[in-house]
């Protein structure tokens, strides 16, 4: 501690699960918007992977309340917050958000997944068929005109899934956006640049899970998806970083009571993990690799691919470590705005980084379980399905969606 | 397929209902199991006897801080944490004293070791200045301004936090979630978590004490009258006076809290 910080400021409030809580939840909306990206709008090259990134999105969405949980003072009143709820705060919408958002999420994943789980519940025998039969919910219509509807229902779900998306990641940037007490948190840009870097971090999650994936599998890798998602990423990186500088930019320039203490925030205590991590490593140098892999066509396949998984790596870091400069940075400073504290959380513990480790593995763990249990690969579904007659179905796109991307 | 999509429909509703009731049961269980002894509510929950007649009064509370009389001895803080309960810990506090030393250049040096609980006068607290110019120096104390327009009841997810019809802001023991939001809402400091109950805490203004007719423990303690409380629509109570005779300010008007604790003499360095 220097300076002077209020007595009860000693203790940091919200710790390394609230950082993890953003990032989690950023993942879901972005490995969404991918999924969206093919199921709404057709972009044929992320077809392969339309179906893995619902699948990661499902995985991720059903742990975003864990860190928040296990935060929580009594986490056994969580309940309290779908009861009794105050509309007047801005968290009182989080747990109506996270469970329409599941709910959509769950809904659209069984109609993806709908045909495999037939066709498995028909193939199975015993203890696995009981459980395929009952994934189908008495739904074993498969004929080409149902599977024709779904597709439909599917793209309206993907269609709706992506302001619910939005709603669900912006709003958490609100919660920290709308704090007047803190300057470092207290603007309108907040939202918009938690949602920028949502997509962002869901783009480069499913470029490196696609990657490995792929690789575990043994399979060739299809390099035009993986250049796909790193155009993707590229873009919204550039408008993530736009967004990032203006916010400090008009901080600076409007130079408030708040801007002598945040600007030393940024200088001292956050140097390394907001201009090196987040700024430099998680965002310039990444847009220079992508930004020249998008200008020249001289690199070979495997290079290019090479690339992008580095950058997407880097990318997932520098996400990270933009939830810590805001989550914990804006923690670092006293609201009495003449001193600052330290904090680094314990290794074990509550709150720790063990735990913290343990809970952000979780959704790894539930998307390999998924992916045994439904085929997220297409081809592989449709080579189980051998003998059953293979309905084609394209999803219907409006013309005025499909523009040249979708050739 | 429309009668599988019914009956998906009518499955799904079953599985919705199931779950909301396995939640609401749970959640249930754990009330049933939280501690006995566990004062339900701030207004209610304090080591006196209990408050007989809760209905408020038709107040509208106020607090006067007159910073020119306090000399920094902490028994405000002591006597706060006595009556209240609150934990010994310096960094969980209702009420704490800070002081304020500013030097020929104008620099401000703020501190309040252990919260003032000890006062300044012992070495190396006392001695910690004698290199500097001091120009002037003097204490403040700090506790919940009861805000008009309070940011922590704003962000209550569970309203937990609320306000009383005379105008004090109070945290319900038993509804509150641990979820720590007013804490990074309130722009003052002045709320932390309850170590021992999990549960957000801050200062009450003694409302124990003052809906019987009684001083909060802090202004019955101060020996030179630097804190002063009631309502400012008697004429003849000490607020009303020391409203009416003083040019009064409070704490980050900017912020438009709309503090209903009242400074006298608060310099340009506090915030
Ligand atoms: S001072 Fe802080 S805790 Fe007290 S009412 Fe205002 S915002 Fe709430
Ligand atoms: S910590 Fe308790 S009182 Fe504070 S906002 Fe959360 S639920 Fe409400």
């Amino acid at each position: 501690m220097n300076g002077f910080i209020y007595p009860n400021e000693a203790e940091t409030a919200w710790g390394l699960l609230i950082v993890l809580y953003p990032y989690i939840t950023g993942l879901v909306a972005g490995a969404f918007v991918v999924s969206s990206l093919y199921h709404a709008f057709g972009i044929e090259k992320l077809r392969p992977l339309a179906r893995f990134s619902l699948l990661t999105a499902l995985a991720f969405v059903l742990i975003a309340p864990v860190p928040l949980l296990a935060h929580l003072g009594r986490p056994e009143r969580a309940f309290e917050i779908f009861i009794t709820p105050n509309f007047r705060s801005a968290m009182a919408g989080f747990g109506y958000i996270l469970l329409f958002y599941t709910g959509l999420l769950v809904v659209e994943t069984w109609l993806a997944f709908r045909r495999d789980i037939v066709r498995r519940s028909e193939a199975a025998t015993g203890l696995r068929r009981a459980f395929y039969s009952a994934l189908t919910l008495g739904s074993r219509d498969v004929s080409e005109r149902a599977l024709r509807l779904d597709a439909k229902v599917i793209r309206v779900l993907a269609i709706v899934g992506i302001p619910s998306a939005f709603l669900l990641h912006g709003y958490v940037g609100f919660l920290f956006g709308s704090i007047k007490a803190n300057p470092w948190w207290s603007t309108p840009l907040m939202p918009i640049i938690f949602l920028i870097s949502a997509i962002v971090s869901g783009v480069a999650l499913l470029i490196v899970l696609y990657i490995v994936a792929t690789a575990l599998r043994r399979q060739p890798l299809n390099h035009s998806s993986v250049a796909e998602l790193a155009k993707w990423l590229l873009l919204f990186l550039l408008v993530d970083l736009t967004l990032e500088g203006l916010e400090v930019l008009s901080m600076a320039y409007e130079n408030e009571e708040g801007w002598a203490i945040v600007s030393q925030l940024l200088t001292q205590k956050l140097a390394v993990s907001f201009f090196g991590i987040q700024i430099l490593l998680g965002a310039i140098l990444p847009i220079v690799v992508l930004g020249g892999l998008a200008l020249t066509d001289r690199l070979g396949q495997r290079v290019r691919t090479t690339l992008s998984l580095g950058t997407a790596l880097l990318v997932l870091v520098g996400i990270f470590a933009m939830r810590w400069n805001v989550v914990i940075g804006g923690q670092l400073f006293s609201k009495s705005l003449r001193g600052f504290k330290s904090f680094a959380p314990p290794l074990t513990g509550n709150e720790s980084v063990v735990e913290a480790l343990i809970i952000l593995s979780l959704p790894f763990f539930l998307l390999a379980l998924f992916a045994v249990l439904l085929p997220p690969w297409e081809k592989e579904a449709a080579l189980e399905g051998a003998g059953v007659p293979e309905p084609t179905v394209t999803i219907p796109i409006p013309s005025r969606l499909v523009g040249p991307r979708a050739r | 397929m429309g009668i599988t999509r019914r009956s998906f429909l009518r499955r799904a509703a079953v599985v919705l209902a199931g779950v909301a009731a396995a939640g609401a049961g749970w959640s249930y269980l754990k009330g049933l199991a939280q501690s006995a002894n566990e004062a339900p509510d701030q207004a209610a929950s304090l080591p006196s006897a209990p408050v007989q007649q809760r209905t408020p009064q038709p107040h509208h509370w106020a607090f006067v801080v007159d910073t020119t009389k306090c000399i920094g001895c902490g028994k405000c803080v002591a006597a706060c944490k006595e009556e209240n309960n609150v934990p010994e810990d310096p960094h969980f506090n209702r009420t704490w004293v800070e002081r304020y030393v500013i030097d020929e250049q104008g620099e401000a040096y703020v501190d309040s070791p252990d919260a003032g609980v000890h006062g300044f006068e012992s070495w190396p607290v006392n001695s910690k200045y004698q290199n500097i110019q001091v120009v002037k120096s003097f204490f403040v104390s700090k506790l919940c301004n009861q805000c008009e327009n309070p940011p922590c009841v704003q962000v209550c997810p569970v309203g937990a936090t609320y306000k009383t019809e005379d105008g004090v802001i109070l945290v319900n023991r038993s509804r509150c979630i641990g979820c720590r939001y007013c804490i990074q809402a309130c722009p003052y400091g002045a709320r932390f978590l309850d170590p021992n109950l999990r549960v957000a805490d801050k200062c009450t203004w003694c409302y124990h004490r003052i809906s019987k007719g009684m001083d909060p423990a802090c202004v019955e303690v101060c020996p030179v009258g630097a804190r002063m409380f009631g309502d400012p629509a008697d004429p003849d109570s000490a607020v009303a006076k020391a409203l009416r005779e003083n040019r009064i300010s409070v704490l980050k008007p900017n912020l438009g809290t709309r503090p209903q604790v009242f400074y006298i003499g608060l310099d340009q360095e506090v915030r």
